[in-house]
């Protein structure tokens, strides 16, 4: 790349500007807050808030319910980012090998994308609804009752399923994508030099869509992690009780509903570190065993 | 090592384009046959066929004394050199050679050591461990070769492998190509667009046009008794002059009204084609044609006159040594310099 040259420090200063503020007014300041929130207790009505250390942070650590969403998050990320993976892999790998018709099938797989996250946890609302929910009737028929809601699992069950059944087109795009990049001659000599389709898959497609993969898993985290809070917010409607909550949402709950201002920018605190640790975790474990062309 | 069959073998594509006729084709045992055509003649589809890579719509392929139809490709036991190389890029050069010895459940030990030994045969030792993408084009084309060779297979097929490489490693590899496949002795199907390639590397040529073969051949017959006009003018730098004319059944008379004494004519009468190798002629100020120099062409070994010769345009390739100018002179035509072709199919009569 060519590099161009400044004359003085001010001019390039100038032309960083719009960029620095936006960050420095939507980011650091909100962060900051947040950080120095933490170490308060706000008056609920908001006259005034008293320094109390760490105390917002002590609390966390012995609080039940939130520990139990810290649980649910770390497996509902978990697999939200494994199925919404491995079933846009599958149908990825499928619909590249489709000839006949191969735009009108890619195009209705990749339909779901267009739905706003709320608009599809409302759909996921009304398919696992208590009353007129028909995976709700299709499971009555096996005699099981799914109760929306009301049971804990069977609200994880379906906020999972939405949050997977959302994600799913994004990852099918770029594996597609990824897949339609690797030179057909690579896969012909492949061919030539291997028999079995399943073995080339893992010995030569794979590794070879790694450098995709390893964006989507990142990509997929944070999906799961935080924009799931739509999906989250219209199946629990607002009313936790005894649902489960992921993370961020919980940040949501107690600072705005349960007015616990204090408690809610220590739990953003801790979220921020934890995507902290698990970036660079990513970045020096995983990426290092990955190969770009 | 084993002989080839193809026996009627045609590929329709599913929109009904016919890419490759019926075709005829014996390759015996240890034998170099090189497929030359413009681009989109069918000679890659028809490699791509003896490969498996693409399906044959009707015909029969025989590797040594089996029926390859519908054999998967990897249970051929050919191996296919790629014009991109296509290597796989996050293997070392060891893993590459290796890998279709592994699929095959090789020992590690003997893996090893027969990609030692190709490594050493292509002076790739010192690399075995790096990645394609740390090597040059000449390097990679060599572990594209090793990784044909290691397999020791029944036939070799080329894809244009050479025309991703400079004009100067292209005449290295060809000669290194060459000499391999002679000491192997393995059969090979090499498919280049590349008339000079074709020329200094078969033992026999194919030459294909629209989906048909023309002519199957040494290079010397290709290049002395072309087939047809296509043969006559797709072989050869610069191509060989064809010029309308009739023939009496005695004696051929170019359009213009220049009659050829002497290079005899087809039995065939009416209207003909005629064509003349720009090197079959000789400047000669007493011979029995008048020739009309447009422009001299310096080539270094060569000179190319360009002209009329009868009122049709013609080109002659001369020596360096021999003296050249513009403006009217006469040539005179070496023995068998004349061939003749039919009208419209350009067939050779």
């Amino acid at each position: 790349m060519k590099r161009a040259a400044f004359g003085q420090i001010g001019f390039p200063i100038l032309l960083l500007i719009p960029q620095l503020v936006i960050i420095a007014i939507f980011f650091y300041w909100p962060a900051g807050y947040a950080i120095q929130s933490s170490f308060y207790l706000q008056d609920p009505f908001g006259f005034g808030s008293t320094y109390v250390g760490v105390d917002n942070y002590t609390r966390l650590t012995t609080s039940r319910t939130y520990l139990s969403s810290f649980w649910f998050t770390v497996i509902f990320t978990t697999l939200v980012t494994f199925f919404s993976l491995a079933i846009a892999l599958l149908l990825a790998v499928k619909a590249d090998k489709v000839i006949r018709g191969a735009k009108t099938y890619r195009t209705l797989l990749m339909w779901v994308y267009a739905i706003a996250p709320p608009v599809a946890g409302l759909m996921g609302v009304m398919l696992f609804d208590q009353s007129r929910g028909n995976i709700t009737q299709l499971l009555s028929t096996f005699g099981y009752d799914y109760r929306l809601g009301v049971n804990y699992w069977d609200t994880a069950a379906a906020m999972i399923t939405v949050s997977i059944w959302k994600q799913i087109p994004v990852n099918f795009i770029f594996f597609l994508s990824g897949l339609q990049a690797i030179p057909r001659s690579v896969r012909e000599a492949a061919m030539i030099d291997n028999a079995s389709g399943t073995s080339r898959f893992w010995d030569i497609t794979f590794p070879l869509l790694a450098p995709t993969g390893f964006f989507l898993l990142i990509i997929n985290i944070t999906y799961a992690l935080f924009d799931t809070f739509g999906i989250v917010d219209t199946i629990v409607k607002g009313e936790p009780g005894n649902n489960p909550m992921t993370l961020v949402y919980r940040v949501f709950v107690d600072g705005f509903r349960g007015g616990d201002l204090g408690g809610s920018s220590a739990q953003s605190v801790v979220l921020m570190v934890l995507v902290l640790i698990l970036t660079v975790v990513q970045f020096r474990f995983l990426e290092r065993r990955i190969h770009y062309t | 090592m084993a002989k080839v069959k193809l026996d009627g073998v045609r590929k329709v594509y599913p929109n009904g384009v016919e890419a490759v006729e019926p075709c005829h084709v014996d390759i015996p045992d240890g034998e170099l046959v090189v497929l030359v055509g413009p681009s989109g003649c069918g000679k890659s589809t028809l490699l791509r066929m003896v490969a498996g890579l693409e399906e044959i719509t009707d015909g029969t392929l025989h590797i040594g004394d089996t029926v390859m139809n519908d054999v998967e490709p990897a249970n051929r036991n050919i191996a296919m050199v790629f014009q991109n190389y296509a290597l796989y890029p996050h293997m070392t050069v060891a893993k590459n050679m290796g890998y279709g010895l592994k699929n095959r459940g090789l020992p590690k030990t003997e893996i090893a050591q027969k990609v030692a030994e190709a490594a050493k045969m292509l002076n790739l030792e010192d690399y075995l461990n790096r990645r394609p993408s740390q090597l040059s084009g000449g390097q990679r084309q060599r572990v594209a070769m090793g990784r044909a060779i290691v397999r020791s297979p029944e036939l070799f097929l080329f894809d244009e492998p050479l025309s991703n490489l400079d004009a100067k490693l292209r005449n290295q590899m060809r000669i290194e190509i060459r000499a391999l496949q002679q000491r192997l002795g393995v059969t090979a199907m090499y498919v280049t667009h590349d008339q000079v390639e074709a020329m200094t590397l078969a033992d026999r040529i194919i030459v294909l046009n629209a989906g048909r073969i023309e002519q199957i051949g040494t290079p010397a017959e290709i290049y002395s008794q072309p087939a047809s006009t296509f043969v006559a003018s797709f072989m050869g730098a610069p191509p060989m002059n064809i010029f309308t004319g009739t023939s009496d059944g005695q004696q051929a008379t170019l359009d213009g009204g220049l009659s050829l004494n002497g290079a005899g004519a087809p039995s065939q009468t009416g209207k003909i084609q005629i064509g003349i190798r720009p090197e079959d002629v000789a400047l000669d100020p007493s011979g029995p044609l008048p020739f009309e120099v447009d422009i001299v062409e310096e080539l270094g070994a060569h000179r190319l006159l360009h002209g009329q010769l009868s009122g049709q345009p013609f080109s002659v390739s001369l020596n360096k040594d021999e003296p050249a100018s513009t403006g009217p002179t006469k040539i005179a035509l070496k023995p068998g310099a004349v061939h003749f072709f039919d009208a419209e199919a350009g067939r050779r009569l």
